[in-house]
């Protein structure tokens, strides 16, 4: 599934990645392939992600919010 | 006909303001595409914003109670004056200003009689200008563009919310110029607050594809309301942003054209000068040769 990390100022993470987990205001979540569209808003804390080759990525954000559809996702984030 | 130094001390004069005016082009061209790149990356985050924001409208059926949108009469209005910090970019500053004044004199004519109408300028020229002549400045706002960060902007935007939510203002209302390219850029007058409900449409049509993907069954956490009264106050800071951007790009077109100006007329004036200089010059060695032949003449 293809992911998209973007802040007002510059695009952070584009690719292809296996795993996300964000923390949603509800609390931390991770979506794998073929999650259920979703929308819901991110509060602060760590993005990770882990791409398809296998390596992880974390990502620090101050809030945002996350949408997830036919395995796109779009993370739109607020950076500290 | 001036003297043949007086002609050859203006070229010389012409010649080096047609230096400066060209190392301004320069340098306002270079600042320009810094600052069109931002506006680039800003995009696709307003984009999506919009998106997101009109797939959780969807299907919402009453209407949202969230003090941001709340309209009330417009008895107290602040109007935002975007200006430059700098001169030299031809009519850029003038024009805003004068937009400005007709927004308050006219469109919020009844409140102007009432001395409720206010300015807050972004920029110096815009602020200097409004306190020469004494127009109701409430506020200004200069070394911003010296840091120009979403952070920095966010905070800024945050003290407008405020005014508006405390009662301060009924309305905050933009006068900005808006960047297209570089040589052009539109004079803008918007409402910034309330929010207004259908303005959050995306502003091009949406294509088949994107009107599906608004309309998917989405799992929404939390609640559609609650996620609009997250969203509505970061949209806010992106238009925020977004306007800054904008005429702060739009200066930067404004004074690379008028300087791109400035240097094609400096070229124009050294051409007529050296014209003038070769005529004299000439002018000056036919007499000399006159004389000598008169000279000449007169003692066979």
């Amino acid at each position: 599934m293809y992911l998209e990390i973007i802040t007002p100022e510059e695009t952070l993470f584009t690719g292809d990645v296996k795993l996300v987990q964000v923390p949603g205001t509800k609390g931390s979540f991770e979506i794998l392939h073929n999650h259920a569209p979703i929308i819901s808003s991110l509060q602060e804390g760590a993005v990770r992600l882990i791409t398809t080759e296998g390596s992880e990525k974390t990502f620090a954000i101050k809030g945002g919010i996350i949408e997830a559809h036919d395995n796109h996702i779009t993370i739109l984030g607020e950076t500290a | 006909m001036a003297g043949l130094k007086e002609i050859r001390n203006r070229i010389a004069s012409v010649k080096s303001t047609r230096q400066i005016t060209q190392a301004m082009k320069m340098v306002a061209a270079a600042k320009l595409r810094k600052n069109q790149d931002r506006i680039l990356r800003l995009r696709p985050y307003a984009n999506k914003m919009a998106t997101i924001m009109a797939s959780i409208r969807k299907g919402l059926e009453h209407d949202l109670e969230i003090p941001l949108m709340q309209a009330r009469d417009p008895e107290k209005v602040l109007i935002i004056l975007f200006t430059s910090n700098r001169g030299l970019c031809g009519s850029f500053n003038t024009n805003a200003i004068n937009e400005a004044l007709h927004v308050a004199t006219s469109v919020y004519g009844e409140q102007w009689k009432k001395k409720q109408v206010r300015f807050f300028a972004i920029g110096k020229r815009g602020a200097d200008f409004l306190k020469q002549k004494g127009y109701p400045l409430v506020g200004s706002e200069i070394e911003i563009y010296d840091r120009l960060s979403f952070q920095a902007v966010s905070e800024l935007e945050e003290k407008f919310v405020q005014m508006f939510l405390s009662g301060e203002y009924d309305r905050i209302d933009f006068v900005y110029n808006r960047f297209k390219n570089a040589a052009v850029h539109l004079l803008t007058h918007e409402t910034f607050l309330p929010v207004s409900e259908p303005a959050e449409e995306p502003s091009s049509p949406l294509s088949p594809k994107e009107e599906r993907h608004i309309a998917t069954d989405y799992i929404f956490e939390p609640d559609k309301d609650t996620l609009l009264e997250d969203l509505v106050p970061k949209n806010l800071r992106i238009q925020f942003f977004k306007a800054i951007l904008d005429s702060f790009t739009a200066e930067h077109g404004a004074r690379m054209t008028a300087m791109h100006q400035a240097t094609d007329n400096a070229n124009e004036l050294i051409r007529e000068l050296t014209l003038h200089y070769n005529k004299a010059r000439q002018a000056a060695i036919t007499k000399e040769i006159l004389d000598i032949v008169g000279g000449a003449e007169a003692l066979r």
